[in-house]
Formats: structure tokens, C-alpha cells, sequence
């Protein structure tokens, strides 16, 4: 049950992606949609809790442009809707979107992009914000999740005024904020589904088509100057003007604060940050000289007030800029109220910094601090793929490697993985790569390559490289890494799962069917096997051709909740040699489960009872037969 | 003046489970809260921590700003002492579990983890008061390792001045708790709280 679905006004504590929800609700959205990803999961998690109390209808699309185009058929239907996506998903989704902007839309339509500055769940950190100005349509920022909830509700509104996409950039802190959050009633759902075929959405003619969407922008910007998301506080002749945005915001307030500088400081808080509102920016820009831009990610406002100021110079006159261009603020990684406090010190000549204290620290711990590595989780089937992809490509002793994709298995670049994987980039581009690979013996290339990717990522994108290695003949090795879940973002459900977003039963998509119908050769193996699996790779690698091996096996979180492991896993510490035995801590040093651990009291391994969930793999591991594993 | 908590620990010990409960019943006797939370590429293992703000007048960002914690809550001994430095200050109450877990690189052999006496004794240096706890056991006799982050919670609401108290939280627990589980946190807040006033007394 999930809290959102109160119909009456409550005041409740809710995370950023939970107001996300709410005010879609509240805005009357019936049509959801998305593709997990941190930092967005929630949004989509949420809505679908509330689907079949509140008959909206929610989905987990197989990627996120097919999400933003089931959203916009509704859209197209006259119904509001959202779609939900992290950061990339908005490049995937850009091929759809630059040519929806320009036909226009008919309901209300919100495209939520959550970033994630510093990368915390996320190959890149990449700055979403950028697509708001290259498919000309209105950008919001909210700064907390009560904010969150009332812009989503009025984009929703926004969209529909100005029959174009609206989108609202939330960062992985505000997603992950839960803070006090008033919501309103909720409307009642009625509106009837219906395409007006009098109408038609498409691109041409596009000149024409391109000016209307102009004009829209326009009308936005009107209206963005009266918004009350865009707020001033401070002394009307500041000394430092900072004009700031989204979650940024909040550790400007604070260091202000902390530092006492709030008759000195002015905070602009943008919250509709493209189009700029030019007269409202006019205004304020007049009141100070010296400028300070506090934004997460790329210098986005900064260029384009920068920019504007440029075109305002007679009026406003010169101005002294500071921000990511000129140093004060780091170009990248996620911001603090530490940086701000750090940069406003500087300028105003304020020591805030707890020196004293921090040097006894320091001078108490120096470096005896290790850092926590990632790892896959104890019984995680990803330790025995690539523990069994270790085997046979050292037996094979071809210099081969592995491609790898976007999922928990992504952490093959570590130790964890044992280093296997060699390249990681976005979703799906490890089967592609390999399609690269798989044509290169014409140049010499006589390297093996294994591509693993995940359930989820197959069906996203991995489909279209399996057709492209089908049709141009290319030698690839597909692991299909099957775990039954989206298991990195919270076990969202997938073409594979046999049930949707909402819970209702599906048809399964057939991986091993799909890929047999593209020509591979396709067989299915256990993970947990890991001596077996690795001489079914190896026997793999020696041939040519399209070849798919799924290892499969269910998330070891999923498994602990549906009724745990059957082993109960003991170290026979008369059998195990520790340091005198010849593999030098085979099973600790190379293996690294948190589950099996290194006593070194007694200097032999042991295992942590409390950690170990027993699934057991690692009784083949040790060259003296030391771990035992029983039936609990 | 807001209270400033950090509870970290490391995936899987329940850390944004115990920061809701905290912050959605400070809520409900009217605070305003705000909780960051940050949990990064693994579902399991890896660092958590939650910044928990409670104040009586606004709600402040969702990062607590440098050396300005007024209480660190450690489900893991070296979580609790990673951030002393950046967060911790001589102010600073500290409740740790005395329970490690250690991290892979320290199980394969390549870093060590610092013996847990030591840690209590620099934690003990650097704040006002450490409360060392041996939670993790404690956790275990009340049905395992899951029940540590109730037990902590139950320590935590028991401090002296703290904004809500064990008996609020355990009126929001089974909003949160299947029939199944209710009887056993509700045990733990006790059983968490008991450790502090044994401890004060």
C-alpha cells in the first residue's frame, strides 16, 4: 500500500520520485510510463502501486522511447500522461522526441529526467537538460519534494496549454529527499479516450512545424515569468548575487545561513529554467554586479544567462560572472552545502572550517581506514558467471575477453567480477561492440570475445545487435546473464517475467525462441554449475558463428525472499591449510564473497554466519575439499 | 537550530528502512524533516548513509553541511568512523554497533580492517559521548540480523532530548511491519532503548 493513493489533502513524509507520483496523480495523470533506472525507479514503482485502487493504468516498457511513445498515444487520446527515465534514457528516447516537439501533442505530457550528478548509480553523469533546449520545449527544476509534487502537477497542466512535451529534471538527491510533503486532493479520472481523426500529429510541413513549436516556447516563457517556482530572498542590492536551480538550491540557503551572509547574499531560485524568463532575470540581474551560478552537473543556466546578459549589456550594464566556467564551482560531481560554504567563504573573507578538529582526526586515524569495494551480493549467480567465463577463457588462453553491458553485472569490471569485463557503456552496446568484433578476422583479429548482458538489457536493446549479427554474419558469444529481475534497480518485472508493472499475468517473450529464430545456436546453463558452465563457454568458443548461452538463475535477493538458500555452508578448518597451503587464500583473496571470510585468529577460512546466505558454489572453489555444504 | 543525524552503514542493514520510521514519525508530532539518503551501485554491501534533519521551523537541504553532525548513528564500526572527519565534530554523540562487516578488499587480504578496539577508542576521543553497542548480538537473539536497525533506532530515541521517543515510533511500526514481524521490532525498540539508559545510568 502505498501512501499516495489518499484521496483527501495529508501531510506526509515523501521521497522526491514519491511526490513525483503524487502530483502526476494530482494532476490528473491516467497513462504511466518508464524504463527503470536509477535514480527514477520509484516514480514508476510508486505509480504502479496505486494503479488498479485509482484505475490509472501503469507500464514498464521494454525501453524508454517505446515508453515515451505508448505515453504519448494517450497523449494523442486526449489523456495526461508521464513518462519516467533516468538520464540516458533521455538519449534513447531523443530520436522520438525531437520529432514529437514539433507535431505537438494533445493531453498533457511530462517527461521526467532524474540525473544522477557525480554518477552514484550511473555510467555518466550526464546533464539531461540540454535536450529541453535542443527539442525547444519547456525545462522545470524542482528543489524538493514538495516542490516536486506541485511542479509535476502543474506541467501537467503546462503541456497541455501549450500542446507540447514538458520536461521536469529532478537529480538522484531530490529523487532520493524524503522531506514533508503536503498533498492535495486528487481529482476524480473521467476523461473519456478518443483520437479525433480530424486531427493528424505529425512533422510537416516541418519549416511550419518548426515555427509553431517556437511559438510555443514563447508562450511558455510568458508564462514563466509570473511563476512562483522562480523566487528571490535577500537584501535588494545584494553583494553577491547566486542564481541557482533544482537541488542546488538548498545548500546555497544553508551555507547563506551558516555564514550569516543573508543581508549580503541574494538567492535567485529558477525553477522554470528554459526558456529563461527574460524580464524577470532583467531584473535582477540590475541589482548586483557580481554573479554566481550554483547548478548541478554542466554549466546550463550559466551559459545561458551568460548569454542573455550578453544581449542585455546596455541595460544591465557589465557584470563579473563566477561559477563552473571561472573555477568557483567544481565543473563536475555533485555539489554540497560544504562547496558553497567554501566558495562563499573565499568571497566574503569567512573562516567556517573546523581545522583544529579535523587535523586531531587526522592525526588519530591517518589511513587506516580501508575503503568498502563494490561487490555482488552473497549467492549473487554473477559470481559464478564470471568465475565460470574466468575458467574458460584461461583454458582457451587466447588473449580472449569480455564486453560487458549496464546491470549489476556491470561490476565485472572489478574484482568482484574477477576484471573479466573490458568495456562497459551504455544499454546494450556490449552485444554491438561485439558484432564489431565478430567481423575483424579479416584484419588479423584472433581474439575470443564474450559479451554478457542482463534479462532486462537484452529485451531493451540487446534485440537489435542479435538481429545485426544474424544479418551480417558476425562470430559473437551472447551470456545472457538471466537473474528474472531488473535487478539493480529493485526487481522491476520485464518481458521475461511473465508479469507486468501492475501485477497482472503476461505472456512470457521467449529469449531462447527469439534468438533461435535469429539462426543462433542457443543453450541454457546454471551458474551455480561453474565448472560445468565454464566448459560449456569454452566448448563455445571454439566454434563460429551466432552462439547464445543463457545462465540462469534467479536474483540471490529475489531467491533470499522467496524462501532463502538450502545450504547450510561450514569450512572444515582441519582440512583448510591457511597460509601453508599452496593456493596462497584461493577462496578470500581471488573468490571475495563477504560470506566467506579469512579467520585470522586461526589463520584458515571460515564463514560468516550471519552474512552467508548458503547457496553453496563455493564448496567447488577449494583445492583441499575444505568447505562443506549440507542440507539445512 | 536543526538536529543533525547521520545514520550510516552498509547495503542490506535496513539504513533507509530505520531513516523512514525516524522521519515519518517526527512528521506525524509535527517536525519538519528532511532525509538524503544515498546508496550507490549495489543492492547489497556497499556504504549507505542517511543525512536526517529535524527541525522545529524549516525544512533544511538534504546534505548535512561539514563537521556540523550532532549525532552518528553506525550500524558498522568503520562506516561510523569514516565519516567522523568530514562530518563528525567534538560535539558529536556517537551510537555505534561494535559488530563488523567486512568489506571484500579486507576479506581478500589486500587492506585490513582496524581492530575494532581501536575504533571505539578514536570514536570515544573525537565526540562527546560514544555509546559502543553490541546490537548485532542482541539482534541475533531477537531473530536475526534484520532486527539490528530497530534496536539502534530504539538506542537512538532513547537519547536524552531526542525529538520523538521509543513509544512514537512504535505507534507508526505497524504501518510499516507485517503482522508477522510487528512483535519483534516493537521488542527491539526496547530492547535498543534499555542499552542507553543502562548505559546513562
Amino acid at each position: 500500500m502505498t501512501i499516495i493513493i489518499k484521496k483527501k489533502e495529508s501531510l506526509e513524509l515523501l521521497q522526491g520520485n514519491e511526490a513525483i507520483a503524487r502530483g502526476a496523480l494530482e494532476g490528473g495523470v491516467r497513462f504511466c510510463s518508464g524504463y527503470p533506472g536509477n535514480p527514477s525507479s520509484e516514480i514508476i514503482d510508486t505509480l504502479a502501486k496505486a494503479a488498479h485502487s485509482l484505475s490509472i493504468y501503469v507500464e514498464w516498457s521494454v525501453n524508454e522511447k517505446v515508453a515515451l511513445e505508448a505515453a504519448t498515444a494517450a497523449s494523442f487520446a486526449g489523456l495526461r500522461s508521464i513518462v519516467c527515465m533516468k538520464q540516458n534514457g533521455v538519449n534513447v528516447v531523443s530520436d522520438f522526441l525531437t520529432n514529437l516537439t514539433l507535431s505537438g501533442t494533445k493531453g498533457g505530457i511530462v517527461l521526467v529526467s532524474c540525473d544522477d550528478p557525480s554518477g552514484i548509480s550511473s555510467t555518466n553523469e550526464e546533464d539531461a537538460r540540454p535536450f529541453a533546449t535542443l527539442t525547444d520545449i519547456p525545462l522545470l527544476e524542482p528543489a524538493t519534494p514538495q516542490e516536486a509534487l506541485e511542479m509535476t502537477r502543474w506541467a501537467v497542466e503546462l503541456s497541455e496549454e501549450i500542446q507540447n512535451v514538458v520536461m521536469l529534471r529532478s537529480v538522484s538527491r531530490l529523487s532520493h529527499t524524503r522531506s514533508n510533503v503536503h498533498m492535495k486532493n486528487l481529482p476524480d479520472f473521467n476523461t473519456k479516450a478518443c483520437f479525433d481523426i480530424s486531427t493528424a500529429f505529425h512533422t510537416f510541413p516541418v519549416v511550419d512545424k518548426h515555427k509553431a513549436r517556437d511559438a510555443k516556447l514563447v508562450k511558455a516563457s510568458q508564462i514563466f515569468e509570473e511563476s512562483p517556482f522562480n523566487r528571490y530572498v535577500g537584501h535588494s542590492r545584494p553583494e553577491l548575487l547566486v542564481i541557482t536551480s533544482g537541488c542546488a538550491s538548498n545548500y546555497v540557503v544553508d551555507a547563506v545561513g551558516i555564514l550569516g551572509l543573508k543581508d549580503r547574499v541574494g538567492i535567485l531560485k529558477l525553477g522554470t529554467t528554459s526558456p529563461l524568463p527574460v524580464k524577470l532575470l532583467t531584473r535582477y540581474l540590475s541589482t548586483c554586479n557580481r554573479i554566481l551560478f550554483a547548478e548541478e552537473i554542466d554549466p546550463f543556466l550559466e551559459k545561458e544567462i551568460k548569454s542573455l546578459a550578453g544581449d542585455l549589456a546596455k541595460e544591465i550594464g557589465l557584470k563579473e560572472f563566477m561559477g563552473k566556467a571561472s573555477g568557483h564551482i567544481p565543473s563536475c560531481g555533485e555539489l554540497s552545502p560544504g562547496h558553497l560554504m567554501e566558495v562563499l567563504g573565499n568571497l566574503f573573507n569567512i573562516s567556517w572550517k573546523k581545522d583544529e578538529y579535523r587535523e586531531k582526526i587526522s592525526g588519530l586515524i591517518k589511513d587506516a581506514i580501508p575503503p568498502r569495494e563494490f561487490g555482488f551480493c552473497p549467492g549473487c549467480p554473477h559470481r559464478g558467471s564470471y568465475y565460470a567465463i574466468k575458467l574458460a577463457l584461461a583454458w582457451d588462453n587466447r588473449q580472449g575477453f569480455v564486453s560487458g553491458d549496464i546491470g549489476c553485472y556491470t561490476l565485472g569490471i572489478w574484482p568482484t567480477g574477477f576484471n573479466q569485463v573490458k568495456s562497459v557503456h551504455a544499454m546494450g552496446s556490449g552485444l554491438g561492440l561485439a558484432c564489431g568484433y565478430g567481423k575483424l578476422d579479416q584484419f588479423g583479429f584472433d581474439q575470443p570475445v564474450i559479451t554478457v548482458c542482463g534479462d532486462s538489457t537484452f529485451y531493451h536493446s540487446g534485440l537489435p545487435a542479435m538481429v545485426n549479427a544474424t544479418f551480417n554474419q558476425a562470430d559473437v558469444l551472447l551470456l545472457i546473464l538471466d537473474n528474472s529481475a531488473t535487478a539493480m534497480t529493485g526487481f522491476q518485472p520485464h518481458p521475461g517475467c511473465g508479469k507486468t508493472a501492475m501485477g497482472n499475468v503476461t505472456d512470457v517473450v521467449d529469449m531462447e525462441g527469439l534468438c533461435r529464430s535469429m539462426g543462433a545456436e542457443v543453450m541454457v546453463a546454471d551458474p551455480y554449475e561453474m565448472e560445468k558452465t565454464a566448459e560449456i563457454i569454452y566448448g563455445l568458443l571454439q566454434k563460429r558463428g551466432q552462439r547464445v548461452l543463457i545462465l540462469r538463475r534467479k536474483c540471490a535477493l529475489v531467491q533470499g525472499r522467496e524462501g532463502g538458500f538450502p545450504y547450510k555452508v561450514e569450512i572444515d578448518q582441519d582440512l583448510c591449510l591457511g597460509e601453508e597451503c599452496g593456493c596462497n587464500r584461493y577462496c578470500t583473496r581471488i573468490f571475495r564473497c563477504s560470506g566467506l571470510v579469512w579467520d585470522n585468529q586461526v589463520g584458515k577460512a571460515c564463514i560468516d554466519k550471519i552474512i552467508c546466505v548458503g547457496c553453496g558454489i563455493c564448496v567447488d572453489i577449494c583445492p583441499q575439499g575444505a568447505i562443506n555444504k549440507t542440507i539445512k | 537550530m536543526p538536529l543533525n543525524l547521520i545514520i550510516t552503514g552498509v547495503g542490506g542493514q535496513g539504513n533507509v528502512l530505520a531513516s523512514q520510521i525516524l522521519g515519518r514519525t517526527a512528521v506525524r508530532h509535527g517536525f519538519k524533516v528532511t532525509i538524503g539518503e544515498t546508496f550507490g551501485l549495489s543492492q547489497r554491501g556497499g556504504p549507505v548513509m542517511s543525512h536526517i534533519c529535524i527541525s522545529e521551523t524549516k525544512n533544511y537541504s538534504p546534505i548535512i553541511p561539514p563537521n556540523m553532525a550532532h549525532i552518528i548513528l553506525g550500524l558498522e564500526p568503520l562506516e561510523g568512523i569514516r565519516i567522523i572527519n568530514e562530518f563528525g565534530n567534538p560535539e558529536t554523540t556517537y551510537i555505534v554497533n561494535s559488530r563488523p562487516i567486512h568489506p571484500l578488499n579486507v576479506i581478500a587480504g589486500e587492506v585490513e580492517y582496524p581492530d575494532p578496539e581501536w575504533i571505539r577508542d578514536v570514536l570515544a576521543q573525537a565526540g562527546r559521548t560514544l555509546f559502543w553497542l553490541d546490537a548485532a548480538q542482541l539482534a541475533m537473539d531477537l531473530g536475526g540480523p534484520i532486527m539490528l536497525n530497530m534496536i539502534m533506532v530504539g538506542a537512538l530515541c532513547a537519547l536524552p532530548g531526542f525529538p520523538v521517543n521509543g513509544d512514537q515510533i512504535k505507534e507508526i511500526l505497524p504501518e510499516i511491519f507485517s503482522k508477522k514481524a510487528i512483535e519483534a521490532n516493537l521488542k527491539a525498540i526496547d530492547v535498543g532503548g534499555g542499552l542507553i539508559t543502562e548505559n546513562e545510568n
